[in-house]
């Protein structure tokens, strides 16, 4: 029924991953609603918003290390992490 | 603008939309992802690559000339069609039924099937049954649009402008509308020239349906597909090759799952770039109004 | 006075641009094939019917004007049913996640169908609907609802908020507020929104195409199997694409009044 889709580990990991990211903002929503506020980021932004410019500009960091180097994709993948911190708490 | 109240059973309406978009749209978007990273020969053979596809696609001289046109393409539709829109807005008759008549008459191109659209432009462009080829060839133009590159672009983006250039008009018409009449008396007893009342009444009120024009005209024409497949095929050469057709040649025409899945990804990241920047500008407009 | 008669050439020029093509697929679709061969005329000097006689004759053509009937309106039912309880939410409440779910919705509107393509074909294979009406209208749910439930939203937020509360203390339950009064009250909202779901899942041809193959062929799809066949049949294709273009022409007098507030989203 679902070999169709081919499943592997790292993708499994992936949207786990963001399944669960998803499931905390919700809950921590619902414990302590947010308030949009003005970070370094050019506009104001809520937590929901501040999560997905942080996810889409690691998507767009990643295309472009993979498109520049053949180097281990480990490297984005911390940097991609450290960023979604700091766009999170400051941005 | 309505007040709106906290209440999260609202969810409880929503759901449904929710279970059927998620149905079309996440799972095929799971599998193209689970797709982009393997190298699959059939169901029982597929071995994980990583990042191959990427680097593969990313680095593929096809797929830059594909992209380098698609944006040539859109943004030139939209320096055609955004100001020919809205000169055709202001032409309208504004009532009677002159005014419904008219706005048929636009609407006619957008209920044209998309394939039916690519026929009507492949006869009407044909230099021995068409008008359109047959006139410019009787005028001494040599016009071939399924040999000559120049031909080809511009009957894709002529049959774009016919097909599409309503949609903004009619939008620019609706916007206009909603101008009270007291604001154009004002300007007439100020002795305001056309360009003033253009410049400072009519255009400043047509801002917000104007982003939604911009919107739908730069996504509609970035995923273009059927009329220029109907049109020229791609033809000649890769020459009218956009990107919704690459991918489409890639996936069903050679069947190369991978680079088709990563190369979807990619064209999915631009759209969605593209769509947040366009709603954080709608809802800013919302709310400064 | 001289500016109104410059406007009154312009925009007769303009319409007069968007008529020529279609008048030329008109003319012929009534010429036989030697005339639209033979020589280049303005109109046809034999009308024939012959060219639709063919298509109203043949079962594999006018199956598929049948099937394209059959899926688009089986979409438009699906798409208004779901759509109008949660363009009301969004019109009406602030909930967890409103903006964003909107946002996601409308991504789906504006992503190529081709993103989706290479899925498509398994997902509904896998739940037996390939080759089905269901799965084409399901399948255009994609970018319909998202469309459906922007346009519904603008006509709701013109209904002023006390209309709702007067129902409830009048003793009104929600779902019969809903059906009896509020519904009513945007008409016409409902009437573009149908159009518009009606419009974008007759104009669609690549999602159409791949779900089916034999039973639920949409007639877009078997137009453009004549099409590069060896000796096109041009006056059958004319016609067929002729046929293709009265139903809209039918459905949009309802709307004219509404139509453009419908393009904009439902947000002039």
């Amino acid at each position: 029924m679902i070999s169709w889709m081919a499943w592997t580990l790292p993708v499994a990991i992936f949207f786990s991953t963001i399944g669960i990211i998803l499931v905390c903002m919700t809950v921590y929503e619902l414990h302590s609603p947010c308030v949009e506020r003005k970070g370094f980021l050019p506009i104001a932004t809520t937590r929901g918003d501040r999560l997905f410019i942080g996810l889409l500009a690691s998507a767009y960091f990643h295309l472009l290390y993979v498109g520049f180097s053949d180097m281990t994709l480990w490297l984005p993948l911390g940097l991609s992490a450290v960023w979604l911190a700091i766009v999170l708490r400051w941005g | 603008m309505i007040i709106k109240t906290d209440n999260n059973k609202a969810w409880w309406l929503v759901l449904p939309v929710f279970l059927l978009v998620a149905f079309s749209a996440i799972i095929p978007l799971m599998t193209v992802v689970n797709y982009s990273v393997q190298d699959i020969f059939d169901q029982n053979n597929a071995y994980f690559v990583g990042a191959d596809w990427y680097r593969e696609v990313l680095r593929d001289p096809r797929l830059h000339d594909s992209l380098l046109r698609q944006f040539i393409y859109s943004f030139s539709v939209l320096a055609i069609e955004i100001p020919l829109g809205i000169g055709v807005a202001l032409m309208m008759p504004t009532k009677g039924r002159m005014g419904s008549l008219c706005l048929i008459l636009l609407a006619i191109p957008l209920l044209i099937p998309w394939n039916v659209v690519g026929t009507i432009w492949q006869i009407f462009g044909r230099a021995d049954i068409g008008l359109f080829g047959w006139t410019l060839n009787a005028l001494g133009v040599d016009y071939n649009y399924a040999s000559n590159t120049g031909d080809a672009w511009a009957t894709v983006l002529l049959m774009d402008v016919w097909h599409w250039t309503s949609l903004v008009a009619l939008l620019c018409y609706s916007g206009l509308r909603a101008i009270p009449e007291a604001f154009y008396q004002a300007a007439e007893i100020d002795r305001a020239s056309k360009w003033a009342v253009f410049r400072y009444i009519q255009l400043p009120r047509l801002k917000s349906v104007l982003v939604i024009g911009i919107l739908l005209r730069f996504m509609d024409s970035f995923m273009i597909y059927t009329e220029p497949f109907v049109l020229t095929g791609g033809g000649p050469g890769n020459s009218t090759t956009f990107l919704s057709q690459t991918l489409t040649k890639m996936a069903i025409g050679q069947f190369d799952l991978g680079p088709a899945a990563a190369f979807s990804l990619i064209y999915f990241l631009i759209v969605l770039l593209v769509s947040w920047l366009f709603f954080t500008t709608i809802t800013y407009m919302d709310k400064a109004k | 006075m001289n500016m109104t008669k410059r406007k009154i050439v312009g925009i007769t020029l303009y319409i007069l641009f968007l008529l020529v093509p279609i008048y030329w697929l008109v003319n012929m679709s009534f010429k036989t094939n030697e005339e639209i061969l033979g020589s280049l005329s303005l109109w046809p000097s034999n009308v024939t019917f012959d060219n639709y006689m063919v298509i109203f004759t043949d079962a594999t053509w006018y199956s598929g004007y049948i099937n394209s009937i059959l899926y688009v309106s089986m979409n438009v039912v699906i798409t208004l049913l779901v759509a109008l309880p949660a363009a009301y939410a969004f019109s009406r409440y602030r909930f967890t996640g409103d903006k964003h779910l909107f946002f996601w919705l409308l991504t789906n509107r504006m992503a190529p169908p081709a993103v989706f393509l290479l899925p498509f074909f398994q997902l509904y294979s896998s739940v037996g609907l390939f080759d089905t009406h269901i799965a084409v209208a399901l399948a255009h749910c994609l970018f319909n609802v998202p469309l459906a439930v922007w346009i519904l939203e603008g006509f709701m937020s013109g209904v002023p908020r006390e209309i709702d509360e007067t129902a409830y203390i009048d003793g009104y339950s929600f779902p019969r507020f809903f059906v009896r009064i509020f519904l009513p009250m945007i008409r016409s909202g409902i009437g573009v929104t149908a159009f518009f779901a009606f419009m974008f899942s007759w104009v669609e041809l690549l999602l159409a195409r791949t779900l089916t193959s034999v039973d639920a062929k949409p007639i877009a799809a078997i137009m453009t199997r004549t099409v590069g066949a060896t000796g096109v049949d041009w006056g059958v294709l004319a016609a067929a694409g002729v046929l293709t273009i009265l139903p809209g022409l039918l459905v949009i007098w309802f709307v004219r009044n509404h139509v453009a507030k419908g393009f904009a989203l439902g947000r002039v």
